[in-house]
C-alpha cells in the first residue's frame, strides 16, 4: 500500500480517463462507458492500495486483480501502462492485430493481467481460487475484484460468493461497479438487480456502499475494508455513473460499446482536460 | 485379461492419495460427489489440499483455474456430464485458453452409469473436449491404466480432461504395464484387420480379436487412451500395414475416437474405417450390458463389422 493522496489518485484517475478515450477512439473500437464508470476506485486500488511490481508482474505475493468485466480493460491497460508495466506507446495497440492488449484481458500476452477474462460471471470463481491458495500457502497478499452489476445476473457470481464466505476469504475485496447500465438497457428494465449490495451481506460478505465516483469515500472505503481481519469477504458496492467524465457518454447505453468520431473524441478531451473530477 | 473387475474411478481415487503425499500442491475440488467420485480418502488424508464448493460446477472450473495460477494442480472431481457439459464455456475461457494446468477428473463416463439413465450417462463429453485448444482428452482402459495415466496427467503441465467408469471393469494389464499421454498402446498385434478402442470398450476389443483369431482373421489391438492429442503415427500405421480399421468407444459414434481416426484415414485418402459407438441416442436406465447392445457395442458386432472388411484374400 502507498499514502497516495487523493488529490493525486483524482488527477490520475482523469489522466487515465483520457487514456482509455484516445485508445478508443484510436482503435474504433471497444468499450468507454464500463470503463469511465469504474476509473476511480481502479485507479485507487493499481495507484494506491496493491502491493504489486511493475518490474516483476509475476512477483507470487503480489496483490491480485480480477476484471470479472473484462471488456472494460481499456482502463486497466491504461493503469498498467502508466505503472509501467508496458511502454505508453503500446496502449495505441489496442484490439489490433498481435496486439498484446486484446479486446479482453488475456494473462498470456499482456504483462499485469493476473487471469484472463471476458466471458461475463467468470472472473470471480478465479480470485476465489487465488485467495484460498493465499490462506493456504500462510500468504497475506489480497485478490480484488471487479463486477458490473449487469454481471451479477451470471449464476456463476453466485457460486463463487459462496465459497468465499465457506472458506472466510477475507482476503477477497469485491467492487460492484453498480451503473445500472446494461446492453439492452438499464438494469432495473433488463432484470432487476433487487437488493443487489444487501444479496452479498445475506452471502456471508461486509458491504460498504458508497458513491464509487467519490474518491475520498473510496480511499476511507479501503482503508476500513483493509483494517478488518474478521473471516468475511469485503464487497464494496459503488454506485457510479456509466460514462463519467464524458457529459454526452453518461448515463447513456449507447456508450456501452460504441467508439467516438473525431469531433466527439474532441469534446470528450476538452471536457476531461477542464478538469472534470 | 484377468476375470477380476474393478471401476477405473477406484484407480484414480487409490492414485490422487499417493500424489497428493507426493505433491503439496495437487488438489482435489470437490462438487459434493466425492464419495462416489472416490475422493474420500483424499479429503481425509489432506484437509488442506481439499476444497468442496458444493453443487457448483461452474464455480468450481473457474476456482481451479485461480488455484492453478498461483502453482497448484488442482483436479476437480465430478461425473463426466457435468464435468465436460455444465463446466464446459469455464474449462474453455478461464482453463483452455488461459492454458492453465488444471485437470478434470470424472467418474460415470460413457454408458456406464447404467441405471441412473440418460441424464447421467455422458456420451458427448470426450468429443465436445477434443474439440477445446489446449486440452487433453484421456480414458484409461482398466483400473492399472487409470492409475498410471492419472500419475502422467500430474507431470504433464497444461489442461486434461480424464473419463472413468462408474462399474466395474475387467482388469487387462498389471502393475508393470506402462502408458504415456498421447501414444496408443498395443495390445496384440495382427495383421488383418485394426481393432482400435478406448476405455471399457477394449476388453470387448481383445474378446472380439480371440474370436477372429479362431476364425483364421489376425487382429491387431490397440488401445487409444488418449484421443487427443491423438497418436496419428499409430493409426497411420494401421491404414499402412492393414488399411482396415474397426473402432470402438462407449461414447456418441459423432466426434469421439471413430471421428478421431477417420481424420487421419481422410488426410491420408486411404483405409477403412467402421466406427462402433453410441448412435446417436441418449441412453435409459437399464443394464450396462443391454445399452451396449442396443447400440451394437458387443463383441459379436465387432467380430462381424471386422469381418466385413478384411479384404477377401486374408479371410
Amino acid at each position: 500500500m502507498k499514502n497516495t493522496s487523493v488529490e493525486k489518485l483524482q488527477e490520475i484517475a482523469r489522466d487515465l480517463r483520457k487514456k482509455v478515450v484516445t485508445m478508443v477512439y484510436k482503435a474504433q473500437s471497444g468499450h468507454p462507458g464500463g470503463s469511465l464508470s469504474a476509473a476511480d476506485f481502479v485507479t485507487a486500488v493499481y495507484f494506491r492500495e496493491m502491493n504489486i511490481d511493475p518490474q516483476n508482474p509475476n512477483w507470487t505475493d503480489r496483490d491480485r486483480f480480477v476484471l470479472s468485466k473484462g471488456h472494460v480493460c481499456p482502463i486497466q491497460y491504461a493503469a498498467l501502462a502508466t505503472l509501467g508495466y508496458f511502454d505508453l506507446e503500446v496502449l495505441d495497440t489496442l484490439r489490433q492485430e498481435g496486439s498484446i492488449l486484446q479486446g479482453h484481458p488475456d494473462m498470456k500476452r499482456c504483462p499485469g493481467i493476473d487471469i484472463s477474462t471476458g466471458s461475463l460471471g467468470q472472473g470471480f470463481a478465479c480470485g476465489v481460487g487465488m485467495a484460498i491458495a493465499a490462506k493456504n500457502d500462510n500468504k497475506d497478499y489480497r485478490v480484488f475484484v471487479v463486477l458490473g452489476d449487469g454481471e451479477c445476473q451470471e449464476g456463476e457470481i453466485w457460486e463463487a460468493a459462496q465459497i468465499a464466505n465457506k472458506y472466510k476469504l477475507d482476503n477477497v475485496i469485491v467492487f460492484v461497479d453498480d451503473n445500472n447500465l446494461q446492453i439492452d438497457g438499464t438494469c432495473d428494465e433488463v432484470m432487476p438487480n433487487v437488493h443487489l449490495g444487501r444479496k452479498f451481506e445475506a452471502f456471508g460478505f461486509d458491504m460498504y456502499e458508497i458513491d464509487g465516483n467519490n474518491m475520498e469515500q473510496i480511499v476511507a472505503t479501503l482503508d476500513l475494508a483493509r483494517a478488518v481481519k474478521n473471516g468475511k469477504p469485503k464487497c464494496i458496492f459503488a454506485h457510479t455513473v456509466k460514462g463519467k467524465g464524458v457529459s454526452y457518454m453518461e448515463n447513456s447505453c449507447a456508450w456501452h460499446g460504441t467508439a467516438p468520431n473525431d469531433k466527439e473524441y474532441e469534446k470528450a478531451m476538452a471536457e476531461l482536460n477542464g478538469g472534470v473530477a | 485379461m484377468s476375470t477380476q473387475k474393478i471401476a477405473t474411478r477406484d484407480g484414480f481415487g487409490e492414485e490422487i492419495v499417493a500424489l497428493g503425499e507426493k505433491n503439496k500442491n495437487i488438489y482435489v475440488v470437490d462438487v459434493d460427489i466425492g464419495k462416489s467420485c472416490k475422493t474420500s480418502n483424499f479429503a481425509k488424508t489432506f484437509p488442506g489440499q481439499h476444497i468442496n464448493v458444493g453443487i457448483a460446477e461452474q464455480s468450481a472450473a473457474g476456482m481451479a483455474a485461480g488455484l492453478a495460477t498461483t502453482g497448484k494442480i488442482p483436479y476437480v472431481v465430478t461425473y463426466a456430464v457435468f464435468g465436460s457439459l455444465r463446466m464446459c464455456e469455464m474449462i474453455r475461457q478461464q482453463i483452455c485458453y488461459p492454458n492453465l494446468n488444471v485437470k478434470i477428473a470424472c467418474s460415470h463416463g460413457g454408458l456406464t452409469p447404467a441405471n441412473d439413465g440418460a441424464s447421467h450417462q455422458s456420451i458427448e463429453d470426450m468429443g465436445v473436449l477434443r474439440t477445446l485448444p489446449n486440452m487433453t482428452v484421456i480414458m484409461p482402459a482398466d483400473y492399472y491404466a487409470a492409475q498410471k495415466l492419472v500419475a502422467a496427467s500430474a507431470e504433464y503441465c497444461g489442461p486434461c480432461y480424464l473419463r472413468f467408469t462408474r462399474d466395474a471393469i475387467p482388469v487387462i494389464y498389471d502393475e508393470n504395464t506402462e502408458f504415456t499421454i498421447g501414444k496408443a498402446h498395443l495390445v496384440q498385434d495382427g495383421n488383418n484387420v485394426a481393432i482400435i478402442a478406448n476405455g471399457d470398450t477394449v476388453c470387448l476389443a481383445i474378446k472380439a480379436a480371440k474370436s477372429l483369431q479362431e476364425q483364421g482373421v489376425s487382429a491387431r489391438v490397440l488401445d487409444i487412451h488418449t484421443i487427443k492429442p491423438l497418436d496419428e503415427e499409430a493409426v497411420r500405421r494401421c491404414i499402412e500395414e492393414i488399411g482396415a480399421i474397426v473402432t470402438v468407444e462407449d461414447h456418441n459414434i459423432l466426434n469421439g475416437l471413430g471421428s478421431a481416426v477417420c481424420e487421419v484415414a481422410a488426410d491420408m485418402g486411404r483405409g477403412i474405417v467402421k466406427r462402433i459407438g453410441v448412435q446417436d441416442q441418449y441412453g435409459m436406465s437399464a443394464p450396462y450390458e443391454r445399452l451396449m447392445a442396443m447400440n451394437g457395442i458387443t463383441v459379436e458386432n465387432i467380430v462381424a463389422t471386422a469381418k466385413s472388411i478384411v479384404p477377401a484374400h486374408s479371410r
